[in-house]
């Protein structure tokens, strides 16, 4: 793992996390949090949802699910967990705690609770960072 | 469309003429998959909103209220922004206007119109049929009428020996009125059963305190202001305070006649539910196709899908007719009848006459294929001879066994309808997923649920391993009746297409499609990108279709496959490193005992393949477990996949007295010519070497028992959810010729089978015969099988623990945190 210094979170408290190209269409990645994983998941239009990653069902993993549109199903057993607002999908009855997260020139951010330092990344970030983008949250 | 409507941007209206089933089934399937495509419009003649015919006759018996059996109350209608006008009768169609009138004056204009005006009861013509007290047995009027009846009348008559008649009679029996059902021909319900099922059915209904008149027609009906008695030909009368008119019904067509729609016995519709007039759609028990009208609801629900597929502008599916099956519900006669039951020259029959008991079965066989059944007493396996039926399966194989019911269902699968309904509600049904049968119910008809999938997806009952499939079906058709949808015969692979297995393959061999989103797009797939239940069965087509050619997609992958371990409940994984034949060394031994320890490896066991599974593993250790394995010279043992798993074997010659041929060499051969090979599901095999079979060869996907003169090679075993014995597939002489059958008998499988269909679940819908012909018979196609096999293996025999565990490999983040928060 590398830290380098643009890692800092900002004043809103985003954290940068690493860059859209880590993640793969219609994957996951997880970042690790003193308080468990929080799944971040890239669609096939590059739209990015992070949710924690843990089923509402039996806590399965939603990171090693599959990914289909802006959906995501379980790999235990199967629920299907909406992306933007964490619910599951009928008829099961269930909700995942989402995060906000944006992408701005390729780079990811995530707000998480607890206003963290900062975050030590996988793969190091060589892209600057612009100061303003389209906001996802 | 051509339609000016559909181009100007406001939405295209939708007026349905009829509120049963069939129609506001169609329009729930519309709404489903085009929730805003149409303003829609219903017109109802009567005053309530959607109700189950089907179960009039239980509210008759008094065993249900009519709260019970509303589908669809005015909120649902309100809710989808749907207009209702109930208690209007349209009495007028404008085809050139575009517009229907009702009998108050009210007038709707469509783009499409979908008629659905059901059928009405056949009155015969004879005098007397408009005395007070002369009933039909349609709707919720008339079993108000009878209930009324019967609290202040004692003698019923009820003309008609057929499904309603007698549910017509035991539903007033049950009122407490003294009931004599009037039949014109020797054998009730003729259309249904044979003379002795007719036979059975008359006496246990004799004993249950029902009257007949039969064969005898009904000449009058006689009294002046009321219903006095009725006489018949043969000069005799019978008293009867009310009369119940249930001869059969008729489609209800004039409307449509009189727009100048063309009718025969019913609205004439195409493959696709449409009139002569493309505009105008008609469904349900009005509609004629292709010669056939229909008054049961499973074909009419396989309509409403096809009918509101077309509305949606997704045309790839036709209406091509449905089998019918037949139950009668009258608690405590368990009766079921399906197509032909009579039977002709061409035709044999197999019957099951067990006076005892009071059961009788018949079915009716030709060509090696069930053409028709019917079961008295013990219906348990209807469902079961009707699916076989549908299929068309070549029931040859297990003719023998067959009156005796599903001998492969697991012991959990067995139970007769009346031990579902003898069941306390707190009784495990599903052992997977922990429901109880009271759950299953309240679900049924909290949620109005008609399919096994709806229940599936509602409760979970039966969706992991299916052993309790048979259970649920049956609950689900002692709950909503008899006349509960049938998991349709072709099924799409899933909800995201109507294509099935069969056409999806085929579009990717004939079309040249190579990629999932060429797939998607050519067969217009409904979702963007498919769903987890059809990306890994794409995945596995094409990869099985193009060789070499197409790069496997890793995100259509399940979990397990694509991180080449087991996920486990908690989200770490277990890894099991090949042991060819199941022969290990200390070497081998000691690399397991070192990743084990160095990475903090909780559990160690011994599976039933004869392997060595290491559970608990970090997904992050993962490379590294493997680096350590892979320094020992081992490979995946691909326990994870939809691929060979093990090859278990026994010593064999080797070390065994009693060892015939090399069980170990064999099986050490065999797995080195298949391992890697991606199949539809996991595929296992077993060598034993010799008849004692200690390597259980015969619950194996390929079994092999050494014999001193060769080997024996079977097929289709399998030792999970249902125990099946393999089927002796032939005998062969030389160790090259159990490679050469196994690599041709893994191929067919692969080529042929559907995505998650084990070779048991296969072999039982193509027929041991199919494989016989292909593997055994025909020399030249086993060959080729075998070759294409060896040329599939060039492309599939990677290590994919050495590739992942490599430390330039691509994927290697993906065992990684994207990032670690402090």
């Amino acid at each position: 793992m590398t830290r380098t210094d643009n890692n800092k979170r900002d004043d809103d408290g985003w954290l940068r996390i690493g860059a859209l190209r880590d993640i793969p269409v219609l994957g996951s990645r997880v970042v690790e949090t003193p308080n468990g994983n929080i799944a971040v998941f890239r669609n096939r239009r590059d739209e990015i949802f992070a949710l924690r990653d843990e089923c509402p069902h039996k806590k399965g993993p939603l990171s090693q699910g599959i990914v289909h549109g802006t959906r995501v199903t379980c790999p235990l057993h199967n629920w299907v967990i909406q992306l933007e607002d964490g619910n599951a999908v009928a008829p099961d009855v269930g909700c995942v705690r989402t995060y906000p997260v944006r992408l701005i020139d390729g780079i990811l951010y995530l707000r998480v609770a607890g206003r963290p330092a900062a975050a030590s990344l996988d793969t190091p970030l060589d892209t600057p960072v612009a100061a303003h983008a389209q906001t996802r949250a | 469309m051509p339609d000016a409507a559909f181009d100007d941007g406001a939405k295209p209206r939708l007026v349905m003429i009829g509120n049963g089933m069939a129609g506001v089934r169609t329009l729930e399937e519309l709404l489903k998959i085009a929730p805003d495509l149409y303003d829609i419009t219903v017109f109802g003649s009567e005053p309530h909103g959607n109700y189950n015919r089907i179960l009039l006759s239980p509210v008759l018996a008094g065993e249900k209220t009519i709260d019970e059996i509303m589908l669809n109350g005015t909120d649902w209608y309100a809710e989808n922004g749907i207009v209702l006008h109930t208690g209007k009768t349209v009495t007028k169609i404008d085809r050139k206007a575009r517009r229907v009138i009702a009998d108050d004056g009210t007038e709707a204009a469509y783009d499409r119109l979908l008629i659905a005006t059901g059928s009405a009861p056949l009155i015969l013509p004879i005098p007397g049929v408009d005395l007070t007290g002369v009933i039909t047995f349609r709707d919720i009027h008339d079993v108000d009428r009878m209930i009324d009846a019967a609290q202040t009348h004692k003698t019923a008559v009820v003309i008609g020996g057929g499904l309603l008649g007698l549910e017509a009679a035991n539903g007033l029996m049950k009122q407490g009125m003294n009931v004599t059902v009037v039949h014109l021909t020797e054998t009730l319900m003729e259309r249904q059963l044979d003379r002795e099922a007719g036979l059975l059915l008359r006496k246990s209904l004799e004993e249950k305190g029902m009257a007949f008149k039969m064969p005898a027609e009904t000449e009058a009906i006689l009294g002046d202001a009321r219903v006095r008695a009725v006489r018949f030909k043969d000069g005799t009368e019978a008293a009867a305070d009310i009369v119940v008119m249930a001869i059969g019904i008729r489609p209800n067509i004039e409307l449509a006649k009189n727009a100048g729609i063309h009718c025969e016995r019913g609205i004439v519709v195409n493959d696709h539910l449409q009139t002569y007039d493309p505009a105008v759609y008609a469904i349900g028990e009005c509609v004629q196709h292709r010669k056939q009208t229909y008054g049961l609801v499973a074909p009419l629900f396989e309509q409403s899908k096809v009918c509101a597929n077309h509305l949606a502008e997704f045309s790839s599916t036709l209406y091509l007719g449905s089998t019918t099956s037949t139950k009668l519900k009258v608690t405590g006669i368990d009766l079921f009848s399906a197509g032909d039951f009579t039977g002709d020259d061409t035709t044999e029959e197999i019957v099951l006459r067990d006076p005892g008991q009071n059961t009788y079965k018949k079915l009716i066989l030709k060509d090696g294929r069930i053409k028709g059944a019917v079961l008295y007493g013990d219906t348990m396996d209807g469902a079961w001879y009707f699916q076989l039926m549908r299929d068309g399966t070549d029931v040859s194989d297990f003719r023998s066994r067959l009156m005796f019911g599903r001998a492969h269902l697991g012991d959990s699968g067995h139970g007769a309808d009346d031990q579902t309904a003898a069941m306390d509600d707190s009784t495990e049904i599903c052992g997977c997923n922990g429901v109880c049968k009271g759950e299953i119910v309240k679900a049924i008809t909290g949620q109005k649920l008609f399919t096994l999938d709806a229940v599936r997806a509602h409760t979970k009952a039966s969706s992991s391993c299916g052993s309790c499939t048979g259970l649920v079906e049956q609950i689900l058709a002692s709950t909503v009746g008899g006349d509960y949808a049938p998991t349709p015969k072709e099924k799409p692979v899933c909800a995201c297409t109507d294509y099935t297995h069969d056409e999806v393959r085929r579009a990717i061999r004939e079309q040249n499609l190579k990629s999932i989103p060429v797939v998607l797009d050519y067969l217009n797939w409904k979702t963007p990108d498919g769903c987890a239940a059809c990306r890994p069965a794409l995945n596995y087509y094409l990869l099985c279709q193009w060789p070499g050619a197409y790069t496997d997609d890793r995100q259509s992958r399940f979990t397990n496959e694509r991180v080449h371990a087991n996920i486990q409940k908690d989200g770490t994984y277990s890894v099991v490193p090949r042991m060819w034949g199941g022969i290990t060394s200390p070497k081998e031994l000691r690399a397991i005992a070192d990743v084990a320890e160095q990475f903090d490896i909780p559990t160690v066991k011994v599976t039933g393949g004869q392997r060595i599974d290491l559970l608990g593993v970090k997904k992050e250790d993962l490379p590294a477990v493997w680096a350590g394995l892979n320094k020992a010279g081992m490979v995946s043992g691909h326990a994870y996949g939809k691929a060979l798993r093990t090859v278990k074997t026994c010593v064999g010659s080797d070390w065994c007295r009693f060892g015939v041929q090399d069980s170990t060499g064999m099986g050490i051969d065999l797995e080195k010519m298949s391992w890697g090979s991606w199949m539809p599901h996991k595929f296992k095999m077993a060598v034993s070497g010799c008849p004692r079979n200690c390597a259980e060869a015969t619950i194996k996907d390929f079994g092999v028992v050494a014999v001193e003169s060769g080997w024996e090679l079977h097929v289709g075993g399998n030792g999970g959810v249902k125990v099946r014995a393999t089927q002796l597939l032939c005998k062969v002489a030389t160790p090259e010729e159990v490679k050469e059958y196994c690599g041709a008998f893994i191929q067919l499988y692969r080529e042929d089978a559907h995505y998650l269909e084990r070779t048991a679940p296969w072999i039982e819908r193509v027929g041991l015969g199919l494989v016989k012909r292909k593997v055994v018979e025909d020399a030249e196609s086993r060959k080729a099988l075998h070759a294409r096999f060896l040329e599939s293996q060039k492309y599939a025999q990677r290590d994919p623990w050495a590739e992942e565990a490599h430390p330039k490999s691509a994927n290697a983040p993906a065992y990684r945190p994207l990032a670690t928060v402090e």
